[in-house]
């Protein structure tokens, strides 16, 4: 099954080749404190607003921190932010559309009424009202704003899963193998769980990748507005927060930011359509 | 037809009581406390108090709730907090400019990426096909605000085509209705790309070829149109996002619209605004996903609504 996922995945070159790329994003973030001899938090004012050179490979910022190195830490919040995000989305969408599509009936109605509601929500305004109340719980982790942030992105965006798990649900669970599993003494739990979730598998994967490249965006566009992680500690968006105002000056603080934000969302965006082509053998190009 | 739009009018009214309860108690629990932020750093916990009178926050939040309800159901949805204009003209100045900016964006993005979706289709697998794959990835890709602030950057502060921000003359809507409506444009085309290709592979398309019809009204009068409805579904659900987008949108370029609006109102805590607000948004969402309903029996003569 591996084997052959890879091998219809390999076929896909801009997905290979975003998967590289986001494989190297990754790692260059997670080991930047061994990469770069710069502080990312500390301002340093002999070195302000400096354009790309040698020293500071992508030049420096209003306070004289070397952007590179900001970039790279802020790498590691911003994507671990999309990455979490997505598991607990995931979570939620896949036990809402689980529940509603195998037991239908009024459970069925009233979460699928939730999930329709959830959806007209205009998200990014719930979202900063949500991430303000989340950050007053006495709870130290949510101080820092991370996980208060993961918890409001994974709260008001698990409806796309769910949707698509009720419907794989709706169609595998009249599947003669269910009624082999009922016949053979399982229970309603063990049967979702072991019998018809790995077949919504597929959809849920692609879904899953999806859904992180926009917890991306999400957390740059709280974060641009500034209601998301708090300076000095750096995102992606909230690096771009005053870079408006830098624009004209000092471009590069505005557009390097900018540019890893794109570039790791196109490049999950591109691995997730990869995925669909691997995984959905029905669907055409 | 009529009875089914009153019935989906009807159902409106107790989601809107829901919407407005929610939004007080949500609102309500959300730290920050309006009155201290109106009084100043440097208020004494007396002149606190007389804020909190005089903007009514000292009652509970039961009664309060019932006041608006009785003064909202004759259009009267209270005073500001910040400035004590009434909010019904502070939300009605800033809803054109929003508007405006929405219709502008979903034109250009259904236009787009009608247009865009529609050659791809035709010329599938060919160079122009992949470029406008590539370049919709792209558009889904940026954040909005990063794309405004690159449009800024490029056309009005270095080719001075178009003002930075704020509402003025008609270039003015230019640069806001591009950001906002990329992404928008982007999802259409690549929906109605996929959703042309699999109307192009049917019945009726071959016996619309096979009884000698010009490509070109195949294309047109039988493909396209059936390949609409899931994408007018898609643009209806859009809206939503177009609604998100606009509160970065407007904040990029100073657009003062509800979005600016709101950013606005959070920072100051401004109950009243923001409750008629939340209130707008989603009567605008509900509005727009009946009319969503009422084309689909429009496009297709198999939806009848009784």
């Amino acid at each position: 099954m591996v084997g052959v996922t890879w091998r219809r995945f390999s076929r896909h070159r801009m997905a290979v080749i975003s998967l590289g790329l986001v494989t190297l994003l990754a790692l260059l973030s997670a080991l930047a404190p061994w990469l770069s001899r710069y502080d990312p938090d500390k301002p340093q004012l002999s070195t302000q607003l400096q354009p790309p050179s040698g020293k500071h490979l992508l030049g420096t910022d209003d306070l004289g921190r070397d952007l590179l190195t900001r970039i790279l830490f802020g790498g590691r919040i911003s994507m671990s932010i999309g990455v979490l995000a997505m598991l607990l989305a995931v979570v939620i969408g896949t036990t809402v559309g689980a529940v509603a599509g195998y037991y239908g009936g009024w459970a069925d109605n009233l979460l699928m009424r939730l999930t329709d509601l959830m959806l007209s929500i205009p998200s990014l305004f719930l979202l900063i009202l949500m991430t303000l109340l989340l950050r007053t719980f006495p709870v130290p982790v949510l101080r820092g704003g991370v996980l208060a942030i993961v918890l409001a992105i994974a709260f008001l965006s698990w409806m796309t899963v769910a949707r698509l798990v009720r419907a794989a649900f709706l169609s595998l669970k009249e599947g003669v193998f269910v009624e082999a599993a009922r016949a053979l003494g399982a229970g309603n739990a063990r049967i979702i769980v072991r019998h018809v979730l790995p077949g919504a598998a597929s959809p849920i994967i692609v879904a899953a990748t999806l859904r992180v490249a926009s917890s991306i965006i999400t957390e740059s566009g709280l974060s641009y507005l500034g209601f998301g992680v708090q300076l000095p500690t750096p995102t992606w968006g909230n690096m771009l927060r005053n870079a408006q105002d830098q624009m004209i000056v000092a471009p590069w603080t505005a557009i390097f930011p900018g540019v890893f934000i794109f570039f790791a969302v196109i490049a999950i965006n591109y691995v997730g359509d990869g995925l669909r082509d691997a995984l959905d053998p029905r669907h055409v190009r | 037809m009529s009875s089914y739009l009153v019935r989906r009018l009807w159902q409106m009214v107790p989601i809107l009581f829901g919407v407005s309860l929610g939004a007080f108690a949500f609102l309500q629990a959300v730290p920050g406390d309006p009155a201290r932020l109106l009084a100043g750093p440097d208020a004494t916990l007396q002149d606190v108090q007389l804020v909190r009178a005089r903007l009514g926050l000292d009652r509970p939040l039961i009664l309060r709730y019932v006041y608006f309800l009785r003064n909202a159901l004759v259009g009267d949805f209270g005073r500001s907090f910040r400035s004590g204009e009434a909010v019904a003209a502070i939300v009605a100045r800033h809803f054109g400019p929003t508007l405006l900016l929405s219709v502008a964006s979903v034109v250009f993005a259904t236009v787009t990426g009608l247009g865009v979706g529609l050659l791809q289709a035709v010329r599938r697998n060919t160079a122009p096909d992949y470029v406008s794959t590539v370049v919709s990835v792209a558009g889904i890709s940026t954040p909005p605000f990063f794309l405004g602030l690159l449009l800024i950057y490029l056309l009005a502060v270095g080719l001075r085509w178009f003002p930075t921000g704020g509402m003025g003359t008609a270039r003015s809507l230019v640069l806001p209705a591009l950001t906002l409506g990329a992404g928008v444009a982007a999802t259409i085309a690549r929906f109605a790309r996929s959703s042309l290709l699999e109307v192009l592979g049917e019945e009726f398309v071959r016996t619309a070829r096979a009884k000698g019809l010009e490509e070109r009204s195949v294309l047109l009068k039988h493909a396209l149109r059936n390949a609409l409805i899931p994408v007018v579904t898609m643009i209806g659900l859009q809206f939503g996002f177009l609604l998100s987008g606009a509160i970065v949108v407007e904040t990029v370029f100073s657009w003062p619209g509800l979005g600016w609006l709101m950013v606005q109102s959070i920072s100051f805590r401004d109950y009243p605004v923001l409750v008629a607000e939340i209130l707008l948004f989603s009567l605008q969402f509900l509005v727009i996903n009946l009319v969503v309903d009422l084309l689909y029996a429009g496009l297709d003569p198999r939806v009848a609504y009784g």
